[in-house]
């Protein structure tokens, strides 16, 4: 028994494969984030309609997690030994898509076909469609209860792999969310680390006018969870917090990302008008501009 | 009994079957085929939401609590967790009433389960009038209706508990969703170990020349009965125990459209939706080729009320005298 157990965490934590490539470098990742920010402009563009600020503001996590954090191969999607990441609220997933096709999980051209008929990028997650999608999401708050049943998995049959839930600050208004905190810190799943979007709106407008969240991270606390809180676009921050939850192993983490919506497009930066709305022409013409403004501000492009 | 020799025999049913042995409640069933899983599989593993012994799970947890997971009073995480966990590779039973489950996680069950098309398989228990005296908030009367139009998902409901034995082993081998709904009330057991059963292949427990009953649940034993009587009065009534709601048996259906002048559906159930409606969905498709009429029996678009569980069958009309008051009234050529 004891034999067999080694002998399977031998197994996934082994090798992944050639597909996995991990990014220390903390310029070349703000600048694959920024490639990921163009990607989304264009591909909500293209698609006219989706949701603009939430994916843009997320650029920086998706990069920390797909090019640092998570140990997953592009090239074997079902690697019984990857990290787990759950996406909860689906309608983020242009930025999901962006940091995937970057990744290698499939062409980047294909990005352009999101929301289209017969393409594998649906408007909102569906994991029967797009090798790498761990689960189909789109209906608020269902994320953390799958990423819980994951981890529990793992914990009881003493797998290495880990569990990332990513979700947002406006689906805690589901009850659905509690009820899967508080079975997370039941079965004290310290393989499981949340991330939550902390970007301050919903579709109705900023979160504490629509239905007051705060103070979220007390209310994680009292629930028995770990919490770290972020600046959502510092990458180093990011990677740090992640790791940093590697080590609490009797509790699950939530850290809380505090993220500007539509970060580095000027028109776009904490309107809440720009949730679920896509770029026109103009506007993303505007958008392009500010993110190669900002590019160069990080440095040079070469060596991307 | 009078007219035994209108039972199909290859049904292998109890020998006298207006005399049963044993009664048992199918939730029953349910349990103990976990049991029976749960020792020959290890990944299968067993879910509740503070439901574990009325649905049975609590067999199934003594043995294997390792493979156990009590949820609390939450039926949505129980449906999104259920997800998380079929998703790395394990058959994963959810039990709660059905009118909680999927009465309350419809959106979890059609998204995190369905659309992910991941093997999760809902009990519901506790479903129909039989609950009792717990009332109209209990007493699950539209779930067959809200599960079966969901893709992906097999819908059954066995009629005693050796069939919801046998139908819980079966949907642990189908690789996607299924929804199995039993009783919390004591029933005659008068199927067999040697009864045949097959997803979506309709038994003939009973021939008959003039109607043909189709029933699930309870109602399969008690349209037997119903038939019995109706026989000495000269109705000729075939009885066909339709436990697939999902997939329905197409083939049973036109079979009987085409030899009987009239289909009756009988169930603990509205009659919209369930499989009075699934049985009108078919016969519409060929209505013209067939002079046969379908009659529905059920609950009526209403809520009932709390009683005993007999009380309710005979006030509602869906024991064996309700059933034969009903063919008598609504099959007259």
């Amino acid at each position: 028994m004891v034999d067999d157990t080694s002998k399977q965490m031998l197994l996934e934590t082994g090798q992944p494969g050639a597909g996995l490539k991990k990014i220390n470098d903390i310029k070349k990742l703000r600048l694959i984030a920024n490639g990921v920010r163009q990607s989304v402009v264009k591909m909500l563009h293209q698609a006219k309609s989706g949701h603009s600020a939430g994916s843009i503001g997320l650029a920086d996590i998706f990069t920390a997690l797909y090019f640092n954090i998570l140990n997953h191969d592009p090239k074997n999607p079902t690697w019984p030994g990857r990290d787990r990441l759950v996406l909860s609220n689906g309608h983020v997933c242009p930025v999901m898509y962006a940091v995937m096709a970057e990744a290698g999980y499939f062409p980047k051209e294909e990005l352009m076909s999101l929301r289209k008929l017969g393409s594998r990028l649906q408007g909102h997650p569906h994991r029967g469609s797009l090798p790498g999608i761990e689960n189909s999401s789109g209906p608020l708050g269902q994320g953390l209860s799958i990423a819980v049943g994951m981890a529990l998995v793992a914990k009881r049959e003493r797998k290495s792999w880990r569990v990332y839930c990513v979700c947002s600050d406006g689906e805690h208004d589901e009850g659905q969310i509690w009820e899967a905190v508080l079975l997370a810190s039941k079965f004290k799943l310290g393989n499981l680390t949340a991330l939550m979007d902390r970007n301050n709106i919903q579709i109705d407008g900023f979160t504490e006018n629509v239905l007051p969240l705060e103070p979220l991270a007390e209310k994680y606390r009292a629930f028995g969870w770990h919490v770290l809180e972020v600046d959502g676009h510092n990458i180093e921050q990011i990677i740090g917090a992640c790791s940093e939850a590697k080590k609490v192993i009797d509790r699950p983490t939530m850290i809380i990302a505090h993220t500007v919506p539509g970060k580095d497009i000027s028109f776009m930066e904490f309107i809440t008008d720009w949730h679920g709305k896509p770029p026109g022409d103009k506007e993303t013409t505007t958008a392009l501009g500010d993110l190669e403004e900002e590019r160069k501000f990080y440095g040079s492009e070469s060596g991307v | 009994m009078a007219n035994s020799s209108k039972i199909n025999k290859e049904m292998a049913l109890i020998d006298s079957i207006d005399a049963p042995q044993a009664k048992k409640p199918s939730r029953d069933g349910f349990g103990k085929a976990l049991v029976e899983l749960g020792a020959e599989n290890t990944n299968v593993w067993v879910m509740t939401a503070d439901v574990s012994e009325s649905t049975r799970t609590h067999w199934f947890a003594e043995k294997f609590p390792e493979r156990f997971v009590q949820v609390g009073v939450a039926e949505q995480n129980l449906a999104g967790v259920a997800a998380g966990i079929a998703s790395c590779g394990k058959t994963v039973f959810i039990s709660a009433y059905g009118v909680f489950s999927p009465g309350r996680n419809w959106d979890q069950l059609r998204v995190a389960i369905c659309y992910n098309d991941v093997p999760v398989k809902l009990h519901g228990s506790h479903t129909g009038i039989t609950v009792g005296p717990d009332g109209a908030s209990h007493q699950a009367l539209e779930d067959i209706a809200i599960v079966r139009v969901l893709p992906n998902i097999t819908v059954i409901v066995p009629a005693d508990a050796e069939e919801a034995r046998k139908a819980t082993l079966e949907v642990a081998k189908c690789e996607g969703p299924a929804y199995i709904r039993t009783c919390r009330e004591k029933m005659p057991i008068f199927t067999t170990a040697g009864t045949p059963f097959a997803i979506g292949k309709a038994n003939v427990y009973r021939f008959g020349d003039d109607v043909a009953i189709f029933a699930c649940g309870p109602q399969v034993y008690e349209s037997i009965l119903a038939a019995e009587k109706l026989e000495s009065e000269g109705i000729s009534c075939a009885v066909v125990d339709c436990h697939t709601i999902k997939p329905i048996d197409v083939e049973a259906v036109k079979y009987w459209a085409g030899k009987t002048k009239f289909l009756v559906s009988v169930e603990e159930h509205q009659v919209s939706g369930g499989l009075g409606g699934a049985l009108a969905e078919v016969v519409s498709e060929f209505a013209r080729a067939h002079a046969c009429t379908l009659k529905r029996h059920g609950i009526n678009d209403i809520f009932c009320e709390s009683g005993e569980p007999l009380e309710l069958l005979k006030k509602y009309g869906l024991d064996a005298d309700g059933i034969a008051r009903f063919v008598r009234e609504n099959c007259i050529q």
